[in-house]
């Protein structure tokens, strides 16, 4: 049952096999024996709201009425606020902040009678590669406990990984789904910028933020999707489009497909047991009928440099809001108003966040942003380019998620440059607005997972979805669990 | 040698939107605090703005009545700066691309002092752009703390930015009057400066007349166009004063005390800002198609200027009399609809009684009073008009009427009729007056008709008193001209 996708699950809930009470229950005990080791949620069934939702569905699994998802327990990273739960953002600033309102992400879940399972853990303010930024402590990754479960969604992939949970949200600004599901061995989506609203989902870099489900198989994630994507006049990013459903082109053949190796993910960086996998799938997927076509993504080598120009400013703006005025944490003794403001923000953030506020405010400020922040903008728009002449030649890009499997916990931890380049391959897709997935693909000589990158083009999710659907109807990789987890 | 004052203004005018520019909070005035902070004018994690197409539409209303440039295109872009009021720890405005671009204004100025005749000036607008207001803080009553009231916060502003083009106290109090007697005209401002909704920063510098443009300061915060008169001319003289003695001005932002009638730095240059603007992620550019601005257009009321020269084109009017009947649109309201009544042709009777009885009779009431709220209506006006025309009453008994009007109120025709104010306008009865005059005075009729002709006031004092005042005077003169001078 704990492998069991989200459709099965469905099935055995609307047949009374279980009931959601049940299953969350089940949950629940299995987050009591092992997040003490793996850390990955930091708040579950809060005020009995869970199981309270459980019961909810049941009545209305009991009516007849049920949705693909009612009754399914869902992990929520804790960037997305929930009314009366604790939202934190795996920040010390927001360790006493309870939400008063729903997110979009939430409300769409709610509507579906999902059951809120509890809160994961993540990088502070998303930004981390590893989940060791997170005031709460490091999430482990269940495969090698000394190994980082990849960030910010490193919770939530921790979860889904462990079989703590049937499926978990993330938010992915420059690979914050992608990486960390490749390195517990999950899948994730990040779908085309616009596609899910923010409303409620707290801000790191808001040209760049995208939510979307982490979950086992594609499959899974499509009927995730279908209940988080849809337009939110709350956010005047989202995209006003038909509501679709993504499960629609799961079993559709791979004959036609075109797939686009970029020469630029496949260059010196990249570990050989990641790229032995990689290609190995690309193998698979040449026996399931596509072809397969050399490209060139020649700014792609740009993506992290601009990256960390953007996403620093558009942060550095964003987090002004916690400031200690009005809610989140105020340093306890202060001499003034400036005093209280330096005192309340040099406490209550992490070393990495003040590290890219202080990035965002230099590349802001009067004299650099020329230089800085137009130019980073300048070379994003030709990063947009290089992926739309790409696509007029294959069908979906692959390559790897990420240069390598999990790194060792305090590995890369004094070293900023080497954790930003942990991203390389994820973040032109933010960069360009594109959709983005991860799927398990093999495992290193460690025995650790390896991601496949599939990176489709504006909107192509459904299509995206049924290459993943594809590839893991023909292997296994995404079936096989951590030991130690108790199964 | 002379100096010449160099003045530009910045004005922040609060738009009439009944929600916030980013939210559907309540933007009412004078809430309880906090009442009408909504998550968004809280700035909670996670909540975005939403563009309030209302303040947009007020935007293009005031760029199409100073005839700018409406950007197709414009971008919203943050302001960043920490402050308890400023929720967000940024503005959102808009910095290099403004939704209105450069237009121009025509003011009447009336010299504060002096000799000089009003004239007309044209200053030029640089730019107006769109953002939000920050909420208060509150510096009494919290014991040694400071209480935040974000009410205001998101508060619709439209900053209008002029160009350099004032050159005295009285040019600048003239273009804030006739911006603010704008925005009230087309409806995007309720123009109240008590409340902060018009409030004006004013640039002042001085230079040797062809010399390059002096260092400005900035005189923040002005509500009222007293306070701006005392604080530039103040502002001037301290500038003109340090400058002979020596000094030099140093580019910085001042405030005016109303108390002391002086201005004092709040902060220089060096102590200056750097707001890192970017375009906003949270929102996308602001789009205005033609056919929207069509729209606006369309709905747009008559501008001041369109009417002027309609007065005096159609209706025979004075520049002046034009100018000053179209100084706020209840005044011009009131004046159309009262021509409407009496007709075209006795338009000028109609402007000389609102310029003149109304208008110095609404001088003389306390609290806001405009044509809207004048006790006398426009119907009552027209209908005292027309037994003016029609030769009922005489113009001191039109005044007798208007008094009693104004003050108990009523129709023109019941009042004539209860003050028996009517005039004899009978031929037959003044003719009988007349005859018996000449009867009783035949020793000055003869001296007349001997020609003394200024003994003609005498007779027609005689028949005034004789038909108790109430004889139409036209016609007295002309029986009794007839009847002196036919047997001359």
């Amino acid at each position: 049952m704990l492998n069991s996708s989200l459709k099965q699950l469905g099935e055995e809930l609307r047949a009374k096999k279980i009931s959601s009470v049940e299953l969350t229950q089940i949950h629940l005990d299995r987050i009591t024996k092992h997040n003490p080791q793996l850390n990955t949620f930091l708040r579950v069934n809060h005020d009995d709201m869970s199981l309270a939702q459980a019961r909810a569905a049941d009545a209305m699994l009991a009516k007849g009425d049920a949705q693909p998802l009612t009754g399914i327990p869902v992990a929520q990273k804790d960037i997305f606020c929930a009314k009366g739960w604790p939202t934190t953002c795996g920040s010390k600033m927001l360790e006493n902040f309870i939400a008063p309102y729903d997110a979009h992400v939430i409300e769409q879940f709610n509507k579906a009678g999902a059951v809120n399972l509890g809160k994961t853990n993540m990088d502070e303010f998303a930004m981390g590669s590893s989940n060791e930024t997170s005031y709460f402590g490091p999430v482990r990754n269940p495969w090698d406990l000394n190994a980082v479960p990849g960030g910010s969604s490193g919770g939530a992939a921790c979860a889904v990984a462990a079989r703590l949970c049937a499926a978990a949200t993330g938010t992915d600004t420059g690979g914050s789904i992608r990486q960390p599901a490749a390195l517990c061995g999950i899948s994730g989506i990040k779908p085309t910028y616009g596609t899910v609203s923010r409303y409620g989902m707290i801000a790191f870099a808001s040209s760049l933020d995208q939510a979307g489900p982490m979950a086992r198989c594609a499959e899974d994630l499509a009927l995730l999707l279908n209940v988080m994507a849809g337009f939110d006049t709350r956010d005047s990013t989202s995209l006003q489009r038909d509501k679709e459903d993504y499960t629609r082109d799961l079993n559709n053949p791979l004959s036609d497909l075109r797939i686009g190796l970029p020469k630029e993910f496949f260059a010196a960086g990249l570990s050989q047991d990641v790229a032995d996998s990689v290609y190995a799938a690309i193998a698979e997927y040449k026996k399931l009928g596509a072809t397969i076509v050399d490209i060139s993504l020649p700014n792609s080598r740009l993506s992290v440099p601009v990256y960390y120009v953007l996403a620093p400013a558009e942060a550095s703006s964003n987090l002004s809001r916690y400031d200690g005025v009005r809610y989140g944490y105020r340093a306890p003794e202060y001499s003034d108003l400036a005093d209280m403001y330096e005192k309340s923000r040099a406490q209550g953030f992490g070393e990495e966040v003040k590290r890219r506020i202080m990035i965002g405010t230099y590349v802001l400020s009067h004299g650099y942003y020329d230089a800085y922040y137009l130019q980073a903008q300048k070379i994003r728009r030709l990063i947009a380019q290089d992926f739309t002449d790409a696509f007029k030649q294959c069908d979906v890009i692959m390559g790897p998620t990420s240069p390598s499997t999990a790194f060792k916990l305090g590995e890369k931890g004094d070293d900023p440059v080497q954790m930003y380049l942990s991203d390389i391959y994820t973040i032109a897709v933010n960069l360009a607005g594109l959709p983005g997935m991860s799927i398990p693909c093999g495992f290193g000589s460690n025995g650790l997972p390896v991601g496949l990158q599939i990176i489709g083009n504006y909107f192509a999710e459904a299509r995206m979805l049924n290459v993943a659907h594809q590839y893991q109807l023909a292997t296994d990789h995404h079936d096989r669990a951590p030991k130690n987890i108790g199964l | 040698m002379q100096w010449e004052i160099v003045i530009g203004l910045e004005v922040h005018t609060q738009l009439s939107t009944s929600s916030k520019i980013f939210s559907g909070a309540s933007t009412a005035y004078g809430a309880e605090p906090n009442t009408q902070a909504d998550a968004v004018s809280i700035a909670l994690p996670g909540v975005l703005p939403v563009l309030n197409k209302g303040a947009v539409e007020r935007a293009i209303k005031f760029g199409l009545a100073v005839g700018a440039h409406i950007a197709p295109r414009s971008v919203f872009a943050r302001k960043n700066y920490f402050y308890p009021d400023l929720p967000k720890g940024y503005q959102i405005s808009q910095f290099d691309l403004p939704v209105v671009g450069q237009g121009a204004l025509t003011i009447q100025v009336e010299p504060l002092s002096g000799n000089v005749k009003p004239y007309e000036k044209v200053v030029r607008i640089t730019r107006a752009h769109l953002e939000e207001d920050a909420g208060k803080s509150l510096h009494e009553d919290f014991h040694g703390m400071t209480g935040i009231d974000l009410n205001r916060a998101g508060t619709p502003l439209l900053e209008i930015v002029s160009e350099p083009d004032m050159r005295s106290a009285a040019e600048a109090v003239a273009y804030a009057k006739n911006l603010h007697s704008l925005v009230r005209w087309i409806g995007i401002c309720d123009g109240n400066m008590q409340e902060g909704s018009f409030r004006c920063d004013v640039n002042v510098s001085v230079r040797r007349p062809g010399e390059p443009l002096g260092t400005r300061r900035e005189i923040k915060n002005l509500n009222s166009f007293k306070f701006m008169q005392q604080a530039i001319d103040y502002e001037v003289q301290w500038q003109i004063d340090t400058l002979e003695n020596g000094g030099k001005i140093q580019q910085a932002t001042v405030l005016f005390n109303p108390d002391t009638g002086e201005t004092r730095t709040m902060r220089s240059k060096e102590e200056a800002h750097d707001y890192r603007y970017f375009p906003d992620p949270d929102l996308l550019p602001l789009d205005i198609s033609e056919e929207w601005k069509a729209q606006v257009r369309a709905a747009l009321p008559e501008l001041p200027q369109a009417k002027q020269a309609r007065y005096v084109k159609d209706f025979g009017l004075s520049a002046y009399d034009a100018m000053q009947l179209t100084n706020a649109l209840e005044t011009a309201n009131y004046f159309e609809q009262t021509v409407g009544l009496v007709g075209i042709n006795n338009a000028k009777i109609c402007a000389n009684w609102i310029m003149g009885e109304i208008n110095s009779n609404l001088k003389l009431m306390v609290g806001d009073v405009n044509l809207d709220t004048c006790p006398v209506t426009s119907s009552q006006l027209a209908n005292l008009i027309k037994r003016i025309v029609d030769g009922t009453i005489s113009n001191s008994g039109a005044k007798e009427v208007f008094r009693a009007m104004w003050g108990e109120g009523g129709d023109a025709d019941t009042i004539i009729e209860a003050k028996g104010l009517k005039q004899v306008s009978d031929t037959g009865a003044i003719e009988k007056i007349v005859d018996e005059i000449i009867a009783a005075n035949a020793d000055k009729v003869a001296e007349y008709r001997g020609g003394k002709d200024r003994l003609f006031g005498f007779f027609v004092g005689l028949a005034m008193k004789a038909s108790k005042g109430k004889a139409n005077p036209a016609q007295l003169n002309e029986i009794l001209k007839r009847k002196l001078d036919g047997a001359k």
